[in-house]
């Protein structure tokens, strides 16, 4: 079928502002907007710029907004776009070249809330026990791919760049309530701060942008929870 | 023209998957000032995308024992596999999960609270008697789990990164290693980086056929770039299909699905595994469950007589498939549009895993020859190099297990390394040839496209280096690479800028692969026997006599110049391998 592709372009070493180019293409239905960025890439203009890796949605590197949301190129098929079709990066976070922008700030975020196992007692022999259901507690947030299409979707983090983003959060969840860890309350401490979880508006914006169907707003509301109840 | 910028580290690691990763953090509890250089952020690293398990004979499900694992490794691997390391993989397996779990791993657990486990292709109790539930897994993401949780366990030790850096040449002088030229994505910059030790750990080149398992980046950097510095490349000829890749997409999905009990099933409706592994069925390892699909396809019992067959999980409850296997189911509705709970998913073969590349020793040192010099200071783990544990076939979760157990070693090996030795003198110049190259790309004005060139190779290796090779058909594939290669001298980009040029990159990236393709096409031709992945349709037997040996491919300006070293037999004679 005959699709109408808009792309937004920017090179700062020629461009002032960002410009929109168009693009015809033919391309099967079930083809993904991956594989129309690299049809014109590959075909047509080799300095478009994007980043991709494994091309099935598990290594995060191509989130972008296309049509108006944040998904995954790889994870959305032309028949679920219709025959126009409009890719920009990701909103709010600095733009390095077209599709690519600048992560160290989101990095930033997610590395703040301390994202790892913190366990100071003497390892065990053997495995640390933990039960199907504690294990079941945290799942959701195990799939994250920090792919940063959950916080640049995030209205409250456009509004205020300095919240921390419910990427970080959904990380801190992981930790949180995993059984093993011992450092739930300096996670709590650190999200209980002005730009912590409070500047979440329960918009859901996060959850629909999320290639990885996590529950992200629940994720946060369990740890505002938590919070509350530790200063109860 | 700008100075490259220099920087010193005790040891520098290219590479973030789980193999550099895991070294790093070994290097960083150690205290020894090291650098990961990754061409993509860490998190992005094809370990990711490994979904179905990582095998320990912990025993957690049923009994279990190391010697078990190692046989079926070896059997597996079609008796090319190097025992001694082998029984190290099968070994430390065990210390490897279990410190995995102590880091954070999220494993999926029993009704007790230990690690669960599952079955595998190849994985047997017993010495072959039947498969055993020896793979211990987070859902379909134990890939996923085991990059991030290293990931976070170097965050957690300070690691220090360096994000897009695409390492560009390797700096080897008088037989060891100096350090890595890169190449910084951001703003097109050059960087010296010097140091006492250099670990490559930059995972295959499953991009050199058309359908393939692997990431857009995986183009055999570390391989080529080893290559062009002088150490040869290792079993070649092995590289290994995985039965089960979405039909013509190629996305993996996990031998997990029949780890829970999913099926195989060809145009008519029959399970034609039995006719070909009538012990293991579908569980069999993976080149003998590729042939069979091959064959069945070749006589004309693909669905509807077209190139693939079926995966059938619709038998499973729905609870298995959402809680065991939620990825790849999802991947069969957003990339074919079927649901699996119903429907079977068309599936064919697709490439997979290199079993060959750098050779190394089992403390992960690189080795130059056939009496395993050492090359002092150069180190390799994981995809990118050849230990070799998975000889001429890999079993399915060995790849997850080789990485961490070698590259613990590497990282343990190299902070050893490091504080006996002096930080080495660097070559004069040692940016300047691959400025060179770098400026004569972007300025060529004539010339054709880097993805035409790739798109070419792709087709030709997959057409006639595949699952089944002939004389006929490697001399065709050996002569396209060969004009390709002449066509690769021309390439042109379009993108002359300095900032995230990854037009420039992907044309660097055709020629890794181009140099990777020229070695696989050279041993395979050379090799007139089938063992593992191996299939030649001419020499269809296993030929201990003349080929129980390891293949090494040297660089020279003629082309590839093959040597070939004993494989190490310690435990396990080689027997006829039946599933």
């Amino acid at each position: 079928m005959q699709v109408n592709l808009r792309i937004q372009r920017f090179d700062p070493e020629h461009d002032t502002a960002p410009r929109w180019q168009e693009y015809q293409l033919d391309v099967d239905p079930m083809a993904r907007v991956l594989d129309l960025l690299h049809m014109v890439k590959w075909e047509q203009d080799g300095s478009l710029t994007f980043r991709r890796s494994c091309g099935h949605g598990i290594c995060g590197s191509d989130a972008m907004m296309i049509n108006g949301r944040n998904r995954l190129a790889c994870k959305i098929r032309v028949d679920q776009l219709g025959r126009k079709i409009s890719v920009s990066p990701l909103p709010g976070l600095p733009v390095i070249k077209d599709l690519v922008v600048d992560m160290d700030g989101f990095l930033a975020k997610y590395r703040s809330v301390h994202p790892y196992l913190v366990n100071d007692q003497p390892a065990p022999e053997r495995e640390r026990r933990q039960s199907q259901a504690q294990r079941a507690v945290f799942d959701d947030t195990t799939k994250c791919i920090l792919c940063g299409a959950c916080t640049s979707s995030c209205p409250s983090f456009w509004a205020r760049p300095g919240y921390v983003g419910p990427a970080a959060i959904v990380n801190a969840h992981r930790f949180i309530f995993d059984s093993r860890d011992e450092a739930a309350e300096e996670r709590l401490q650190i999200l209980s701060d002005r730009d912590g979880v409070w500047r979440c508006r329960t918009i859901f914006n996060c959850v629909d942008a999320c290639p990885r169907g996590i529950n992200i707003t629940k994720a946060i509301l369990e740890v505002s929870g938590a919070i509350v109840e530790r200063t109860a | 023209m700008d100075a490259p910028v220099i920087h010193e580290f005790d040891t520098v690691i290219v590479g973030a998957g789980g193999a550099g990763l895991y070294a790093a953090l070994e290097l960083a509890r150690e205290g020894v000032p090291t650098a990961v250089l990754s061409k993509l952020y860490p998190t992005r690293s094809h370990t990711g995308a490994a979904q179905g398990g990582i095998c320990a004979a912990l025993g957690n499900q049923e009994e279990d024992h190391w010697e078990w694992h190692m046989f079926d490794t070896v059997k597996g691997g079609d008796y090319l596999v190097d025992q001694d390391a082998a029984e190290i993989l099968a070994r430390e397996a065990i210390e490897t999960v279990i410190e995995l779990e102590h880091l954070g791993l999220p494993f999926n657990r029993t009704e007790d609270g230990r690690i669960d486990q599952r079955r595998f292709g190849g994985h047997t109790r017993n010495y072959g008697e039947a498969p055993v539930k020896r793979a211990c897994y987070a859902a379909d993401r134990t890939g996923h789990m085991i990059l991030q949780t290293l990931y976070q366990q170097c965050i957690k030790h300070d690691v220090r990164f360096f994000d897009e850096y695409a390492v560009v040449r390797l700096l080897v002088e008088e037989g060891s290693a100096r350090g890595v030229v890169a190449y910084r994505i951001a703003d097109g910059s050059l960087h010296v980086f010097r140091a006492k030790a250099v670990m490559l750990a930059t995972g295959g080149y499953g991009r050199v056929f058309r359908i393939t398992s692997n990431a857009h980046t995986l183009t055999g950097d570390g391989m080529a770039l080893a290559y062009r510095a002088g150490i040869p490349l290792e079993d070649m000829e092995f590289y290994q299909f995985h039965p089960t890749g979405l039909a013509g997409l190629g996305v993996l999905l996990s031998e997990a699905a029949r780890g829970e009990g999913g099926i195989l099933l060809n145009g008519k409706g029959e399970r034609f595994m039995e006719r070909y592994a009538p012990t293991l069925l579908d569980l069999a390892p993976r080149d003998v469950v590729s042939r069979a699909i091959y064959n069945e396809i070749r006589e004309g019992r693909g669905v509807d007589g077209k190139d693939y067959v079926w995966l059938d999980v619709h038998h499973l409850s729905r609870a298995v498939i959402d809680e065991k296997l939620p990825d790849i189911t999802d991947f069969a509705r957003i990339y074919q549009g079927v649901e699996p709970y119903t429907q079977p998913v068309g599936i064919q073969p697709t490439a997979h895993y290199a079993m060959g590349g750098i050779p190394t020793d089992v403390t992960s040192r690189v080795v130059i020859d056939d009496r395993n010099t050492v090359a002092p200071g150069l180190y390799a783990a994981g995809e990118c190099a050849c230990v070799s544990v998975h000889g001429a076939n890999r079993l399915g979760t060995n790849s997850l297990l080789d990485i961490l157990v070698f590259g613990r070693r590497a990282g343990r090996d190299m902070a050893r390394f490091v504080r006996e030795t002096d930080l080495p003198d660097l070559p004069a110049d040692p940016a300047e040839p691959v400025r060179a190259e770098l400026d004569e790309l972007r300025s060529r004005k004539e010339g054709e496209p880097p993805a035409q060139i790739r798109r070419e190779l792709a087709d030709v290796m997959m057409d006639d280096v595949s699952v089944f090779r002939t004389d006929e058909t490697l001399r065709r594939a050996q002569r396209v690479v060969g004009e390709l290669r002449q066509r690769y001298a021309r390439v042109r980009v379009q993108d002359s800028g300095a900032r995230f040029n990854l037009d420039l990159l992907e044309a660097r990236e055709v020629g890794y692969l181009l140099d990777c393709a020229e070695v696989t096409v050279t041993a395979a031709l050379a090799r007139q026997e089938s063992r593992g992945g191996h299939y030649r349709e001419d020499f269809p037997e296993r030929d201990d006599t003349n080929w129980l040996k390891h293949s090494l491919a040297s660089r020279t300006d003629a082309g590839p110049v093959l040597r070939y070293k004993p494989v190490t037999i310690t435990r396990f004679t080689p027997k006829p391998r039946t599933y």
